[in-house]
């Protein structure tokens, strides 16, 4: 047997590399939002001393800086979706990974979706729900004409299934 | 899926059936349901007028009078029907709506009735289709006859005309014994009483400009506290809260599941029927069934009691009120809760059977855990005492928190456990609550294996089986990546085998 052996392997494609950039802009906008009250900080103490507003303001570039830097690179060696005749399979994440495996005679929508990031990097994602809410697979930065493929290509495979998938 | 379509729009589903209406008795229920939102504000414009300030109060009564003319109102513009195929509700003044659900989408049958409905013979019925329930989408009819109602329930249920009364044999699984009230104090329920009841409390207190302090007893009882050494009072307010939450978590148990029975009908459906003064009674059909949980909370478990849930789609898990819909079994003797979830799902082995421990892997990681959130805590602690110059037994006390959630680690690592019976999955975690779940491998529909760079470093995963019913995903934590493989391939065959390598 080989079943003590065996090891899953990681999901046949990477996601496109412009999805680097996609979660690199992301991640930006985050650091923003976090240095609005950090500016509303240093207005509202306008006379006392600039030495902790300094501080934290190092802090949040250090850290913004690794995250912008860190992140993507991790997220794009782990990111990989595959899909088979019988089932979905996805790795997302970067300190905490999960893979996801739904067999497709369980699938009940398949979405694509460009948000306005997205469709900066001409991106999509493609969400793939199951009856359970704690279940969908979800790809993100795939190549826009990627993602209309796999959605086209799911989309005739559920079909051809029966059955209320629960 | 309930589907809503405007009338105009609608394609005629089909004809024949008659649209019936609500019990003319609700008319005059609904007005006292009405009334009971106003206590509050009523109770401010008395003592408003007296005190020259009772505009909110006089805006919130004339909006409830509104409230009651509407309640009036849905009599005259709500009626239903059940033909063969789906079941109808028509309702709204301005806008309205018809409400058409596929009879093969109902999963289950809810039939309420609060103290008032019942002084008037009435009934509330509302039928769960699973998705939508959460958006108040479903079909609920507040205000049937409790004779019709129970036509209803039994004709949308058992697909036989509301006729052929009684013909169904019913097997009881479970009925109440009174004495399974002594696990009452144990389930805590009465703290969520003392919560609601302070919640009132301050309402009150806040609309109504008291001074709490003035009133006699509260006066004299907090003078006798602030006598008392700290220590000393601190104990007794502890004694007086563990014996308040004992009395109302018995009284909340017998108002619950007084007249407590689950039953089994031969057409395949289980039947809950429970409550003192506010009667309900569920139906589920077995065929949604996807399994059970048997959950033993921290102290239910010390005097040996547990309870059981139902995991079944169409049924989420929910909270309070919400989640009585799933279950199958008050506290009650842990053996009889074994029993009866065992009988509920046709087979004992599933929840008797040995589970394979998750290894000292996972008890390690339960430990620094715990020794990390307690140690932070405790150097908070720390921090306020020499910085905030808190006093010093106060650190003392917080140290106490090292040894207990060592314990508390120490228990959930003797939780873990999984195990692949023959068309079952079982999981069991939890200290706080302990929890055993029995899930039907078919009605497993995904793998999602989660690892933290904590986990990956010690060769862990926490393999989560996701289902359509119930709390919609089920773990098993901290689990040897190989052996998660294992169940996952077991559980589910001809899924993962493509995915695998040497």
């Amino acid at each position: 047997m080989t079943a003590d052996t065996a090891r899953l392997r990681p999901p046949a494609h990477r996601v496109s590399p412009r999805a680097l950039w996609y979660w690199t802009v992301k991640a930006a906008v985050l650091w923003i939002v976090l240095l609005v009250p950090q500016v509303i900080w240093w207005f509202a103490d306008s006379d006392g001393a600039s030495l902790p507003h300094v501080i934290v303001g190092v802090v949040w570039l250090l850290l913004a800086a690794v995250h912008m830097v860190v992140m993507p690179q991790w997220r794009y060696r782990v990111h990989r979706w595959e899909a088979t005749d019988t089932a979905v399979y996805t790795q997302t994440g970067w300190l905490n990974q999960e893979r996801r495996i739904a067999p497709i005679s369980r699938v009940q929508t398949v979405d694509s979706e460009r948000g306005p990031i997205e469709q900066l990097f001409k991106l999509a994602n493609v969400t793939v729900t199951t009856a359970s809410a704690a279940g969908p697979l979800k790809i993100d930065g795939l190549a826009a004409a990627d993602a209309d493929q796999l959605v086209t290509d799911l989309t005739t495979r559920v079909g051809r299934t029966t059955g209320d998938a629960t | 899926m309930t589907t809503t379509v405007d009338v105009e729009e609608e394609a005629p589903v089909d004809t024949g059936a008659d649209w019936r209406r609500l019990s003319p008795r609700m008319l005059a229920v609904h007005p006292v349901m009405e009334l009971r939102r106003l206590i509050f504000p009523l109770i401010a414009v008395l003592i408003g007028v007296q005190s020259g300030d009772g505009d909110a109060g006089w805006w919130a009564l004339g909006i409830g009078g509104i409230g009651i003319a509407l309640g009036f109102l849905r009599y005259f513009t709500t009626s239903y029907r059940i033909t063969p195929i789906h079941v109808q509700l028509r309702r709204g003044l301005f806008r309205r709506r018809t409400l058409t659900v596929p009879r093969d989408r109902i999963r289950t049958v809810d039939v309420t009735s609060n103290v008032l409905h019942r002084v008037f013979g009435l009934a509330r019925v509302t039928v769960g289709t699973g998705q939508t329930d959460k958006k108040n989408h479903g079909v609920k009819l507040d205000g049937l006859a409790a004779g019709a109602a129970e036509n209803l329930h039994r004709e949308l249920l058992h697909r036989s005309p509301a006729a052929e009364e009684d013909v169904q044999p019913e097997t009881v699984l479970a009925a109440l014994r009174p004495a399974w009230i002594r696990y009452g104090p144990f389930t805590l329920s009465g703290l969520v009483a003392i919560g609601v009841l302070f919640g009132l409390g301050s309402r009150l207190v806040n609309e109504s400009h008291v001074d709490l302090t003035e009133i006699g007893p509260v006066h004299d009882s907090m003078d006798y506290l602030a006598d008392r050494p700290l220590p000393v009072a601190i104990l007794l307010v502890a004694a007086a809260v563990i014996v308040f939450t004992a009395v109302a978590s018995t009284g909340g148990y017998i108002l619950s599941f007084w007249n407590f029975r689950l039953s089994r009908h031969e057409s395949g459906t289980l039947h809950v029927r429970r409550g003192l003064l506010t009667t309900r009674s569920t139906t589920i059909e077995e065929r949604r069934l996807r399994g059970v949980e048997l959950s033993e909370p921290l102290l239910l478990r010390a005097v040996r009691g547990a309870r059981v849930i139902a995991i079944a789609t169409g049924l989420r898990v929910g909270r309070g009120a919400e989640r009585g819909g799933s279950i199958l079994l008050p506290p009650a003797p842990r053996a009889v809760a074994v029993d009866v979830a065992a009988t509920v799902i046709g087979e004992a082995e599933p929840l008797t059977m040995a589970l394979t421990t998750h290894g000292p892997r996972a008890s390690l990681r339960r430990l620094t855990r715990a020794v990390t959130v307690s140690t932070v805590l405790v150097l908070v602690v720390l921090a306020f005492v020499l910085l905030a110059s808190a006093p010093w037994w106060a650190f003392w006390t917080a140290l106490v928190m090292l040894p207990l959630s060592m314990l508390l680690a120490r228990d959930r690592s003797a939780a873990l456990g999984h195990a692949l019976a023959e068309d079952w999955l079982v999981s069991r975690h939890g200290s706080l609550v302990r929890r055993r779940y029995v899930l039907r491998t078919d009605a497993v529909i995904g793998w999602n294996l989660t690892t933290s760079v904590f986990q990956r470093r010690v060769g862990l995963t926490t393999l989560v089986a996701t289902t359509a019913g119930g709390r919609q995903s089920y773990a098993i934590p901290d689990v040897d990546d190989a052996e998660a493989l294992r169940v996952a391939r077991a559980a589910v065959p001809g899924l993962l085998h493509q995915f695998l390598v040497d």
